[in-house]
């Protein structure tokens, strides 16, 4: 690579905050940290690391993020016990952004939804779809435990600085196709180590036209290709979403148009039809024409993924005056306090209660067969999460299917996969 | 350092909730954890696995989830290296991390097989040698920044020695 050539958003991010005029793939550098984040499964690890070290304070309180999400409300003594571990750190030294239950959401619906997360930032998350806030313009990628517990030690966090592949998707989405199918695509297309260490930049025109919902979706699954992290560079879409939001000034950063990419993909998406994920791999996609007649007997419409507001109304558009088949079990999951208030100012919760669905209210739950719907031997789910791998919500025995919340909720109607049409 | 074990081999892509599934994560204790390592892929694994032994997988170990518990689990059961085709970045940083010794190794491993054949590893050259052949491999070595890691034993020894360096 040309040390003349221009930076992509992530080399320039990653060079201002490691102190540099220029980065260049393949560097290593250690940059510092705008916020880091935990939740219930991998804080308590981080915070027993940290104690290691003997500080009696955090390198900043205002810049950690604790969220209890993944097995809460408590699911038993031991989730209790993990959860404590958290609330008394955040006591202990002063976090300022802890969210208990009733306040909180799933982490990576919360923290843009709080306007905790803009362009330009550095951002590290215990948890691997930390990479949901590339959406917004930052660097944002998940890490382990104890790369959490240094961070909140020295607030710095060591990185190669990553390839990039730019993905350039054109064309108008065609209706039910949603910012879930084109990733859902890509992974399929790449395969779940296509942009293994590599940063995803998401462009062209139908990025362009896509919601912040819709972003988040698709940048919260780069790690399902193997992604360090995924971006769509700041735009209108992007400062509409954050005026009034975005709780601290940020600087938009951009790739050059001379920048050095790994490659660039293009993806006509005129004709993309809604796309299913078989078990037990995110890769394993198919069209969802390729998938009907499959039967289910849950369904799961929430998760970092897909349990924000614009997800909740699609799906209530296709569930609207029907009821849910009898053999299924329909969860709802709104994923923030706000979005779950805001679904039920709209009237979408009554909608999924007429259709005897079972909303609740937010957690990580059955996504990671965690709790609030764990399958049985042999049993299928259809759902928005982001993962089917083998045990993933339950009995190693069990299969999951990854769709659009569209789909999910047409599938939950018939008792078998469908296209949204076939029941409109 | 020089390890010498038995192997154990799994395939490409072995995900973390395949490590260790997630209805095991209400523990941080790595013994607890290695007790169900590899339980809904391989279920009699945790009672086989001994003290010592090597897991050699294909692409991309240890994709998915970030949780720690995964290397932490395989360390509990006493595995002393994994030597993978390639690995998952966040599987990748959390074992330099806490200090599982992993080697990246692009050659063709697939001619051995699990519970009979028996490796040595010299961790600092990344050479592996198959006992019963003498034949050799070469695993990629690791830039200087995570060979200082290794060295002082992981990222908390790391951070440790860089506090009492500014106090200091």
């Amino acid at each position: 690579m040309s040390n003349n050539s221009g930076s992509t958003m992530v080399e320039k991010i990653l060079a201002t905050k490691a102190g540099k005029d220029k980065v260049e793939a393949g560097d290593l550098v250690n940059a510092k940290i705008d916020l880091a984040l935990g939740n219930d499964i991998t804080a308590p690890v981080a915070i027993k690391e940290f104690e290691r070290f003997g500080l009696d304070k955090v390198f900043d309180p205002e810049k950690i993020v604790l969220v209890p999400d993944h097995f809460t409300p408590n699911k038993d003594i031991a989730a209790a016990e993990q959860v404590m571990v958290l609330r008394r750190f955040a006591e202990r030294y002063g976090i300022k952004h802890y969210y208990e239950v009733g306040r909180m959401g799933i982490e990576h619906a919360l923290l843009p939804e709080q306007g905790l997360v803009g362009p330009g930032m550095v951002i590290i998350g215990a948890d691997s779809h930390t990479c949901t806030y590339g959406a917004v313009g930052a660097f944002a990628t998940g890490v382990g435990s104890t790369d959490l517990a240094a961070a909140m030690a020295i607030g710095e966090a060591w990185f190669k600085v990553p390839q990039t592949i730019r993905f350039e998707y054109d064309g108008i989405l065609p209706k039910w196709v949603s910012g879930k199918d084109l990733i859902l695509y890509t992974i399929g297309q790449i395969g779940v180590e296509g942009a293994r260490y590599m940063a995803m930049e998401f462009a062209g025109s139908a990025i362009g036209d896509l919601s912040m919902d819709g972003r988040l979706t698709m940048a919260n699954m780069a790690i399902e290709a193997g992604g360090k992290c995924g971006y769509v560079q700041p735009d209108k879409v992007t400062f509409s979403y954050l005026k009034g939001r975005a709780k601290k000034p940020y600087t938009p950063v951009y790739s050059d148009k001379d920048a050095n990419y790994n490659k660039v993909i293009e993806y006509d998406i005129n004709s993309l039809e809604p796309q299913i994920a078989f078990p037990p791999s995110p890769d394993n996609v198919r069209p969802v024409s390729e998938a009907s007649g499959i039967k289910i007997d849950q369904v799961v419409i929430g998760s970092c993924t897909n349990g924000r507001i614009e997800d909740l109304r699609m799906a209530a558009r296709v569930i609207k005056g029907k009821k849910v088949n009898p053999n299924v079990r329909l969860l709802i999951i709104p994923a923030t306090q706000l979005i779950y208030r805001q679904a039920l100012e709209e009237g979408l919760l009554t909608t999924f209660i007429d259709a005897e669905a079972a909303v609740s209210t937010p957690t990580c739950g059955p996504c990671l067969g965690g709790h609030m719907g764990i399958l049985a031997s042999g049993e299928k789910a259809l759902a928005t999460t982001n993962r089917n791998f083998i045990g993933r919500m339950g009995h190693p025995d069990s299969e999951v299917y990854l769709s659009n919340p569209a789909v999910a909720a047409a599938s939950a109607v018939t008792g078998e996969i469908v296209h949204p049409e076939e029941v409109m | 350092m020089i390890l010498e074990g038995n192997i154990w081999i799994f395939g490409d892509n072995i995900d973390t909730d395949a490590i260790i599934a997630a209805r095991y994560l209400s523990t941080t204790a790595a013994e607890e954890l290695a007790s169900h390592l590899m339980e809904d892929i391989r279920p009699d694994f945790p009672e086989l696995v001994k003290k010592g032994d090597i897991i050699i997988a294909g692409n991309n170990f240890g994709c998915g989830s970030s949780r720690e518990h995964a290397p932490l689990a395989i360390k509990g059961a006493g595995v002393s290296c994994v030597i993978a085709r390639s690995f998952a970045r966040i599987f990748y940083r959390n074992s330099i991390n806490i200090g599982l010794p992993i080697l990246e190794c692009a050659d063709d491993l697939s001619f051995l097989l699990s519970g009979q054949d028996r490796l040595q590893v010299n961790l600092e050259e990344g050479l592996i040698t198959h006992l019963q052949s003498g034949r050799s491999f070469k695993a990629a070595p690791f830039p200087p920044f995570m060979q200082e890691l290794i060295r002082q034993g992981g990222l908390v020894e790391y951070v440790k020695a860089r506090l009492n360096k500014k106090v200091s």
